[in-house]
């Protein structure tokens, strides 16, 4: 690939970096901490390009008629003649560019093409639950007949508190659907500590007044009770507590598919 | 010139080992290369449909986020750790090097590895780096020691080790205590046996006669494309295990002790996570022991599918073939002694 090729690639996926990060794109990938970074990879990538393209149209030309060069005067006079130029000459064209960089294209094509979507139930029935026990309690519920907690919270109220700090109350929350190989349904939310590659699953089962249709994938906000039921993830034995669904309607695809709260 | 020469060896000289992958290339292909690459894309937009069609199923899908997220997450720290390799080779002094670290290569090996502290990244970030400081005529022990410990023992990581296990606090300590051991040891393992002529860097223009501006972003440019080349290598075969093989395997390597800590330590090199977010994984991994799980964290910001690649690409196949193992073998050793210790 040559310096030109290279150039462009550097400028289009640095371009396709900044469009994922100023879009919501980039949460289906990593996490939103990420973005300040990501924004000014996007940039260097692109000051990269210019930069490749800049010094590429200036090179034929003698050097000492560079201007606007970044650095001290002084000190490329002193290298410029003797020789230097003519070793550059020589190798300009022996040293070949990497081929490797080829590859390059693959991420590129595929972050802007095919804009793959965010880890669904095929991942997390293949992945075990990340649920851990929180040793700093559970903070109070808000008022209200109805309470509205993420899905990792109500897990793990469940599962390691067992519904003491729930009250009783109505639960409402929010995860996309699963169904196990004995056809029972599960609602999740994978948790990211970084990116995808870390993402891991948080289950709860639905019992009760599950819906009908169970189409995997399809976001649900679900209302209902505590109950004592759980069972065992098969992938690693961690706990999965159920919730007594009354209630489930479809939802649009929250704007973060995954939840970063429970880790920091 | 002369100082140009005097800091790149073996540029000349290499012989072509297709660990560079671009050895022998008729020159005819490098003038086709812009459109080579038009045609390329050109071809992905008008197949757009078809290609998302074949790409439809889950398996293809989740292996296709992963892929993706794997680069999006490297590529900041991998610029970042670009970007600061090529200061290192166009604007800090060789001498200053000489003068920061101890003379003598046993004293200089622990001193660069608690250098590995204040680089605050993955471990994408510290390969180029470490390969700015070979070139830049740190010894090749310390620049190890360096590479092996700062994707481990750095505050950002160990503060993420801490949040992940928050009722084995030790976890952490033993993880810094391991990870600088190993690091030390690789270096001065090194020292001892290692030769010069199997670190081989890639051929590396060298721009220095261009500028500083020039030779600046030329770094930048070459290092991004080559080093962001095995990357895609690398996240490819980490998104091929998440999507494909079955994690429940694991289950059955956790009940003996050896097998155990092995398992982990395989499932470390294979998965290639970001050592910045590993702990959390870790610390999911609950049918396993801690000293077996610290094993993972000790092997994954050493080496792992991804890491070998880029080592391939700063430093050439020779080296990577030989020091994989033995920081792989070091590591495991170290992390059971130390987890059996401290754990």
């Amino acid at each position: 690939m040559n310096r030109q090729a290279q150039a462009a690639v550097l400028l289009l996926t640095g371009g396709a970096i900044l469009h994922a990060g100023l879009t919501d794109l980039y949460l289906r990938y990593v996490k939103a901490g990420l973005r300040p970074l990501l924004l000014t990879a996007g940039v260097v990538l692109i000051a990269t390009a210019i930069a490749t393209v800049w010094y590429e149209r200036r090179s034929p030309r003698p050097q000492r008629d560079g201007d606007g060069e970044r650095d001290g005067d002084g000190e490329r006079d002193g290298d410029g003649d003797g020789g230097g130029h003519a070793h550059r000459d020589g190798d300009g064209h022996a040293h070949r560019e990497p081929r490797i960089a080829w590859l390059m294209v693959l991420p590129l094509l595929a972050l802007v093409l095919v804009s793959p979507p965010a880890l669904g139930s095929y991942s997390a029935m293949r992945t075990g639950t990340a649920l851990q026990k929180q040793p700093w309690g559970f903070a109070e519920l808000p008022k209200g007949d109805t309470v509205r907690l993420s899905l990792v919270d109500y897990a793990g109220r469940a599962a390691y508190d067992h519904g003491r700090s729930l009250d009783d109350r109505r639960i409402r929350t929010a995860g996309f659907l699963a169904v196990g190989s004995d056809g029972t349904p599960y609602l999740m939310r994978m948790a990211l500590s970084c990116c995808a590659a870390d993402a891991q699953p948080v289950k709860i089962g639905l019992t009760g007044r599950t819906p009908t249709v169970l189409r995997p994938d399809t976001w649900l906000e679900v209302t209902g009770t505590y109950t004592g039921k759980q069972t065992k993830d098969p992938v690693n034995d961690g706990i999965i507590p159920f919730l007594n669904v009354t209630e489930t309607k479809p939802i649009k695809a929250p704007k973060d598919p995954y939840d970063e709260s429970w880790n920091g | 010139m002369t100082t140009t020469n005097a800091t790149r060896p073996a540029v000349e000289d290499s012989e072509p080992d297709g660990t560079t992958a671009d050895a022998g290339e008729p020159k005819g292909w490098q003038f086709n290369s812009p459109l080579v690459l038009t045609m390329l894309l050109l071809a992905g937009v008008v197949l757009q449909g078809p290609i998302r069609g074949a790409l439809s199923a889950p398996v293809m899908q989740s292996w296709m986020t992963v892929f993706v997220a794997v680069i999006v997450q490297a590529l900041p720290f991998l610029v970042l750790g670009v970007m600061l390799s090529a200061v290192i080779a166009v604007f800090v002094p060789p001498s200053f090097f000489a003068r920061a670290l101890p003379k003598r290569p046993a004293l200089a090996v622990p001193v660069a590895g608690m250098a590995g502290a204040v680089l605050p990244g993955c471990e994408c970030a510290s390969v180029p780096v470490a390969g700015a400081l070979v070139r830049r005529g740190v010894t090749p022990a310390a620049a190890l020691a360096f590479l092996l410990s700062a994707p481990a023992i750095n505050p950002i990581v160990l503060t993420a080790t801490a949040v992940a296990f928050p009722g084995d606090p030790e976890m952490v300590l033993a993880r810094f205590v391991a990870s600088l051991l190993v690091a030390c040891a690789m270096g001065w393992l090194w020292h001892r046996l290692g030769r010069a002529d199997w670190l081989r860097p890639p051929d590396r223009p060298s721009w220095e006669d261009l500028g500083k501006g020039a030779a600046f972003w030329g770094s930048v440019r070459h290092d991004v494309m080559h080093a962001g080349g095995f990357l895609v290598v690398g996240a490819m075969a980490a998104a091929t295990l998440k999507a494909v093989v079955p994690a429940d395997w694991l289950g059955l390597a956790a009940d003996n002790l050896v097998f155990s800590i092995l398992a982990l330590a395989v499932l470390a090199v294979l998965l290639s996570i970001c050592s910045e977010a590993d702990a959390f994984v870790a610390a999911s991994l609950t049918q396993f022991s801690l000293t077996a799980r610290l094993t993972f964290l000790v092997v994954g910001p050493m080496i792992d599918l991804k890491l070998f690649a880029m080592q391939t690409a700063t430093f050439g196949r020779g080296f990577a073939l030989r020091f994989a193992p033995a920081t792989f073998t070091l590591a495991v050793l170290v992390s059971s002694l130390v987890g059996a210790v401290l754990l």
